[in-house]
């Protein structure tokens, strides 16, 4: 079969996979492809993703993603927007990583604004994102692992889920579009027994995973599936723009939370997962150890949040900056302060300006690197917000992952990159 | 609070103050206009000059693209402004290329061959923005249906209501 016309790396557009099946079934060479059209509506595309592929036999000869089932244009809505308002719009983006959207989209406008966010709120922060990580992960695994067709996974995965869920209700008032940070801290004060039910996960978590990995990494029907499977290498990885762990699973030492720390994360002691596996079971292996270190992450703030000092009433120090004229004053003030009260209307009604300028704000997100370029004109509503997204570019090495490989070996290549579409067609 | 006084703006004043940077040394001839501002390095070069400015800043170590977008300032012209966010895995650093279109001839040299990874990126910015890419492999809409009237992301097209 003569391979793509197009140049080495690029991912085909839908319709040159047609023409070029039809070009190869004409070519009276006595072969024969079969195009097929996966999804929107798969279980396994985790979403609505459509792929068009041609197989000889069972084999992939080319592949497509077909995008924007989900394309609901939260770029434009947020320029419609006053920065406080888009913070609930970034929740339904990576629906799976709600809080990392949250501080990547709020580490943007404070970067444009200047705000000094306490040390307590950047610990706070932290700690969230590492639960959101492993909860993402906990998706990630189920759904991974009921692909390959090991049921019970979901089920396991779905418990310690649902008591990461129960954190993010406590916290926010809500399981999965929790929008709990705000620009220049937190929303609001963690409930009663919080830390005591983080803990208390924290302490179980690692159980936990050995269950897990009792379960599958010794399983030879699951490193049949997984091993060997997808290769990617560093140099594609790094040509097709890919991040997270299937850039580390090929070998490449990149992490933004050590290498290009934000929110306080330089100071937290952690490994970064690396494997030169390149394949299926290195990106496994890599998010299962990724999961360990967000616990010892979350250990580590818990340490850090229970040693700061606490103010002259005994009370811990604030989660928001110190600037009313861009954070919401609490109910107390308001109703005894009349500046207070002032600042409360203004916010709500009029917003708050931003310093004309643009900036691009980068988190590790579970799924790779996002990032929110920002552009302000100096009015209160966002010039243009962007979002760069991990699956979006990761999506892009889908090809090269698949070729040559059984149609089998996609779904389990798919569940790899976790892709998210809710973040691909934002 | 954000100081308007800590940016650097103009060429003359970056690279006299930056001049150790490596993404500064590697446009030295291409840089049309430069700005440090909030820690983040932005360069302007020419649209004709983007596929070798992207090759000078691969050559200099930055290795990894992130990512391209546009940003329209319409009514005013130049209108179109692309970003590209480049990063380097061994310096640690980022480095943004600028591109300042007019809305008459608002295409740019698609930058694939450079980096594959700009494919959907620049999918992206032509279908939502109309920038039309000379060179790049299958320039098609991505987001929208392929019969879509209208580029979503520009100004003069509602948030909300007819068109």
């Amino acid at each position: 079969m003569a391979p793509l016309a197009a140049p080495d790396r690029i991912t085909p557009g839908v319709e040159d996979v047609i023409e070029d099946a039809k070009r190869h079934g004409n070519a009276g060479t006595g072969e024969h492809s079969m195009v097929l059209n996966m999804g929107p509506q798969h279980p396994s595309t985790h979403g609505v993703l459509r792929v068009v592929l041609e197989l000889d036999g069972e084999i992939v000869i080319a592949l497509a993603p077909d995008i924007g089932y989900l394309h609901t244009g939260i770029e434009k809505t947020c320029e419609a927007k006053f920065y406080q308002q888009v913070v609930p719009l970034t929740d339904r983006i990576d629906y799976l990583s709600p809080m990392t959207n949250n501080l990547a989209y709020c580490l943007a406008v404070e970067k444009l604004l200047g705000l000094e966010i306490p040390e307590r709120a950047q610990l706070l922060r932290v700690l969230l994102n590492e639960i959101t990580r492993i909860q993402s992960h906990l998706v990630w695994l189920g759904t991974h692992a009921m692909d390959i067709g090991a049921l019970t996974m979901f089920l396991y995965c779905w418990r310690e889920r649902e008591a990461i869920l129960r954190i993010f209700e406590a916290v926010s008032g809500q399981r999965m579009m929790t929008s709990y940070f705000r620009i220049g801290g937190l929303a609001l004060e963690p409930p009663m027994g919080f830390f005591e039910t983080v803990q208390e996960f924290l302490d179980a978590m690692p159980a936990h995973i050995d269950e897990y990995e009792g379960l599958l990494t010794g399983n030879p029907i699951w490193m049949g599936r997984l091993k060997g499977v997808g290769y990617l290498s560093a140099a594609d990885a790094i040509a097709l723009g890919v991040t997270g762990p299937p850039l580390r699973a090929s070998g490449v030492d990149w992490d933004l939370r050590r290498d290009m720390p934000y929110s306080g994360y330089e100071k937290f002691q952690f490994d970064v997962p690396v494997s030169t596996g390149g394949d299926v079971w290195a990106r496994y292996t890599v998010r299962m150890l990724e999961m360990r270190e967000s616990v010892k992450i979350c250990h580590q703030a818990m340490a850090m949040l229970a040693g700061l000092p606490r103010g002259a009433d005994g009370k811990p120090g604030p989660i928001v900056a110190d600037a009313p004229k861009i954070v919401l004053p609490n109910r107390e003030k308001m109703k005894t302060e009349m500046e207070a009260l002032i600042h409360h209307f203004k916010i709500v009604t009029e917003g708050f300006a931003v310093p004309a300028g643009e900036v691009y704000q980068a988190v590790e997100s579970p799924r790779g690197e996002m990032g929110y370029y920002v552009v302000s004109d100096g009015t209160a509503k966002p010039y243009r917000v962007h979002m760069r997204n991990p699956s979006f570019a990761t999506l892009q090495a889908l090809e090269t992952m698949c070729k040559g490989r059984l149609l089998a070996d996609v779904v389990a290549v798919i569940g790899s990159i976790d892709i998210v579409l809710g973040e691909i067609d934002r | 609070m954000y100081d308007p006084a800590s940016a650097l703006l103009g060429k003359a004043a970056v690279f006299e103050t930056m001049a150790e940077n490596p993404a500064v040394v590697a446009l030295a001839e291409l840089a049309t206009d430069a700005k440090f501002d909030r820690n983040e390095l932005t360069i302007t070069v020419a649209r004709e000059n983007i596929v070798a400015a992207c090759e000078a800043v691969k050559a200099a170590g930055y290795n990894f693209f992130e990512d391209v977008t546009a940003v329209d300032w319409f009514p005013q012209e130049p209108r179109f402004q692309l970003s590209y966010h480049i990063v380097s895995h061994g310096l640690k650093e980022r480095v943004r290329l600028r591109v300042l279109l007019d809305s008459r001839d608002a295409s740019v040299p698609s930058i694939t061959s450079a980096w594959p990874s700009a494919n959907f990126y620049e999918r992206e910015v032509f279908d939502l923005f109309g920038i039309d890419f000379p060179g790049h492999p299958r320039l098609t809409r991505i987001m929208m249906p392929e019969n879509w009237q209208g580029h979503p992301l520009r100004k003069d097209y509602p948030v909300e209501g007819y068109r």
